[in-house]
C-alpha cells in the first residue's frame, strides 16, 4: 500500500541534505568538541559553523544561539531563565496565550507554584492573539511575555512583529515558541523584536532530539543541566555535533527555499481546506486567519477523531487529531477548546499537515478518502442521528 | 500497536452494526462531551435476546467494545446478558489500554440500559443486576462532568 504522510506537524522525515550532513559529520566531526586535539577541534569547528548558520537564518548573532535537546527543553530553559531574572526585580507576572504548547503551559504551571502570576490571553475564534490585548495585559511587574509564532495544531500565525513591538516599547522580554514555525515562515529576531526564540530540528526536516534556543545578548540564561562548560556553561553535556550540524543544514535549506515551498505547499493546503469543508457541518479551524503553509485542521460534527484516524490509516493516510482519545488525556485539545469549540465538536477534529514532499496526487487521494470515512462514521453515530433528527442542535452550520 | 488484533478486527469489521426500527428495548449511555456514546438495540423473544444492534460515537476501542458486547449477548437469555461484565468484554478483546477501559464499562452499561428499557416497557420486575453499578465509571470527567 502506498502510504501518504500528512502528519508533518508531528514530525518530518529528514531531508537528503540533513541526512548527508549527519553522515558526513559522523565520519569527520565525531570527536568531542571540548577536546584540544585536532579531531576535537574539527568537531568544534563543525559546531561553530552550525551556530553561525542557525544564527544567520534568524538574523541573530552566533553567540546568542544555545543548542538543546529540542523545542521543549528550549522552551523550559527560556521561561525558567526569564522568570528568574524577573524575580530578581520582584517582577512575578507573566503573559502568555491560552493555546501555547504544553512545553510552555506546563512550565508556566510550575512557575505559578513558585509564586508567579500568569495571564493567558484569549486567542479568539480565529486563533490569533490581539496586540492591543497584550498591551492591556502588561503590568509594571510583568517579567516576560511568551507567545508562540504559529500554533502547532491549527497553524494560525501570530502577529509577531506587533507583539514584539508592544513588549519592546515597555521593556518586557519577549519569547516566542517558534517550534512549528521555524523554516516554514520568515523569522527575523531583529525586525520582529524577539528576545528569545525556541526551535526544534525535526519540525523542519532535521533529526529528532536536537533544537536551539536563541536568547538575545544581555539576557540571562540559567542552566537546566549542570556538569560542564559546554555551551558557555549554560547547558552541560557533550554536544551532539552530527545532529546539530544536520539541524543547521536542514534549517538553511528550509530558509533558502522558504518562499517557493510556502507557495507550493499552501496551494495544496488550500485545496484540502476548500474541498473538505464542503462536507456538511464541517469547519476549518482558524480558516479565516493567516496560517502555516502546511497545516489544515478541520472539525466534522457528529464523529470522533480517533476512529477517523484509524480508518484513514487503514487507507494508508497518516494524519492526526485533537480528540481526547488521541491526546491520551480526558479532554480534547486545549487549542480547539481555546477557540471556543465545545468538547463534542473538538473530539471530531482532523489535522492534515503537509510539506514540500507532498504531491497533488496525494491531495487527490486524501480528498477521495476522507468524505466516505466521515460519512460512514456519521452513519454509525448516535450523535449524528440526534443532530439529523433535530434532537440536538448543530454547532457547525 | 496501541490495540490488539481483536480490537482492530471488531473496529474495522463491527458485528451487529446498525439501527433497529422495531427494537423491544433501546439503551443509550455515555456523553458526547466525553467523546463516547453507545446506543444498543435489543429484540427479545421468550426471554432470549434474538437480535442485538448498536451504533456508537467514539474511538476505536469504543466501537470495538460495543461490537464485542453485542456478540457476547446475542442469542443469550436476558439473565445471562445481565451478567455481562466490562471485564469479560476486555478479556474477549484481548485487552484494552488502561485509559480505554471506560469503553468496556460503557458497553456493559449500554447492554443493561437496553434491558432496563425492555423491562420498563413490558412492566417486568427489574432484575437486581440492573441497579448495580457497572464495574467502574463510564464518564471521563469523574466528579466534574454534568450529564447532558
Amino acid at each position: 500500500m502506498a502510504r501518504i504522510y500528512a502528519d508533518n506537524a508531528a514530525t518530518t522525515k529528514m531531508s537528503e541534505a540533513a541526512k548527508n550532513t549527519l553522515l558526513r559529520c559522523l565520519e569527520e566531526g565525531w570527536a568531542n568538541p571540548s577536546s584540544l586535539h585536532t579531531p576535537g577541534q574539527i568537531a568544534a569547528e563543525r559546531l561553530q559553523q552550525a551556530r553561525q548558520t542557525i544564527a544567520a537564518c534568524l538574523n541573530a548573532r552566533p553567540e546568542e544561539i544555545l543548542f538543546t535537546s529540542g523545542g521543549s527543553e528550549a522552551d523550559n530553559q527560556a521561561l525558567i531563565s526569564l522568570a528568574a531574572a524577573g524575580a530578581k526585580k520582584e517582577h512575578r507576572h507573566i503573559v502568555s496565550s491560552r493555546f501555547e504548547h504544553h512545553a510552555v503551559l506546563h512550565t508556566l504551571d510550575r512557575l505559578k507554584k513558585q509564586g508567579f502570576e500568569v495571564t493567558l490571553l484569549d486567542v479568539h475564534q480565529d486563533g490569533v492573539v490581539r496586540p492591543e490585548e497584550l498591551k492591556a495585559a502588561l503590568r509594571p511587574d510583568t517579567a516576560f511575555v511568551t507567545i508562540m509564532a504559529a500554533n502547532n495544531e491549527i497553524g494560525t500565525l501570530q502577529p509577531l512583529e506587533e507583539l514584539g513591538a508592544v513588549c519592546r516599547e515597555r521593556g518586557v522580554p519577549f519569547h516566542t515558541d517558534a517550534v512549528q514555525a521555524a523554516g516554514h515562515i520568515p523569522l527575523d529576531v531583529a525586525a520582529q523584536h524577539i528576545d528569545a526564540l525556541s526551535l526544534s530540528a525535526h519540525k523542519f526536516r532535521g533529526p529528532k532530539g536536537v533544537g536551539a534556543l536563541y536568547m538575545r545578548r544581555g539576557l540571562p540564561l540559567l542552566p537546566l543541566i549542570e556538569g560542564g562548560a559546554q555551551e558557555r556553561g549554560k547547558r552541560a553535556g557533550t554536544e551532539n555535533v552530527p545532529a546539530i550540524a544536520a539541524m543547521a543544514a536542514a534549517l538553511e535549506e528550509s530558509c533558502t527555499h522558504q518562499g517557493e515551498n510556502a507557495r507550493r505547499v499552501s496551494a495544496l493546503r488550500d485545496r484540502l481546506a476548500r474541498e473538505l469543508s464542503r462536507i456538511p457541518h464541517s469547519v476549518v479551524n482558524g480558516g479565516g486567519s493567516a496560517r502555516l503553509p502546511g497545516i489544515v485542521n478541520l472539525c466534522f460534527e457528529g464523529i470522533e477523531g480517533e476512529s477517523l484516524l484509524l480508518l484513514l490509516d487503514a487507507k494508508g493516510i497518516a494524519a492526526s487529531s485533537g480528540s481526547a482519545c488521541t491526546s491520551g488525556s480526558l479532554d480534547p485539545s486545549h487549542v480547539l477548546l481555546a477557540l471556543g469549540l465545545p468538547h463534542e465538536v473538538a473530539h471530531g477534529s482532523l489535522r492534515l499537515s503537509l510539506n514540500e514532499d507532498n504531491t497533488e496526487a496525494e491531495v487527490d487521494a486524501i480528498l477521495a478518502a476522507v468524505p466516505p470515512v466521515v460519512a460512514y462514521l456519521r452513519d454509525i453515530s448516535p450523535v449524528w442521528e440526534a443532530l439529523e433528527k433535530g434532537e440536538r442542535p448543530y454547532v457547525i452550520q | 500497536m496501541l490495540y490488539s488484533e481483536k480490537v482492530m478486527d471488531h473496529f474495522q469489521r463491527p458485528r451487529n452494526l446498525g439501527k433497529m426500527e422495531d427494537a423491544d428495548g433501546v439503551g443509550e449511555v455515555g456523553n458526547a462531551k466525553c467523546g463516547d456514546i453507545m446506543k444498543m438495540y435489543i429484540k427479545v423473544k421468550d426471554g432470549v435476546l434474538i437480535d442485538v444492534k448498536f451504533n456508537t460515537f467514539g474511538c476505536g476501542s469504543a466501537i470495538a467494545a460495543s461490537s464485542m458486547a453485542t456478540e457476547m449477548i446475542k442469542g443469550k437469555p436476558l439473565k445471562d446478558a445481565l451478567a455481562l461484565t466490562n471485564k469479560a468484554v476486555v478479556e474477549a478483546l484481548d485487552g484494552l489500554p488502561a485509559h480505554k477501559i471506560h469503553c468496556s464499562v460503557l458497553a456493559e452499561e449500554a447492554v443493561k440500559a437496553a434491558i432496563l428499557d425492555y423491562c420498563q416497557r413490558n412492566r417486568l420486575p427489574l432484575d437486581p443486576a440492573l441497579s448495580e453499578p457497572a464495574g467502574g465509571t463510564s464518564c471521563c470527567h469523574t466528579g466534574s462532568c454534568e450529564a447532558e
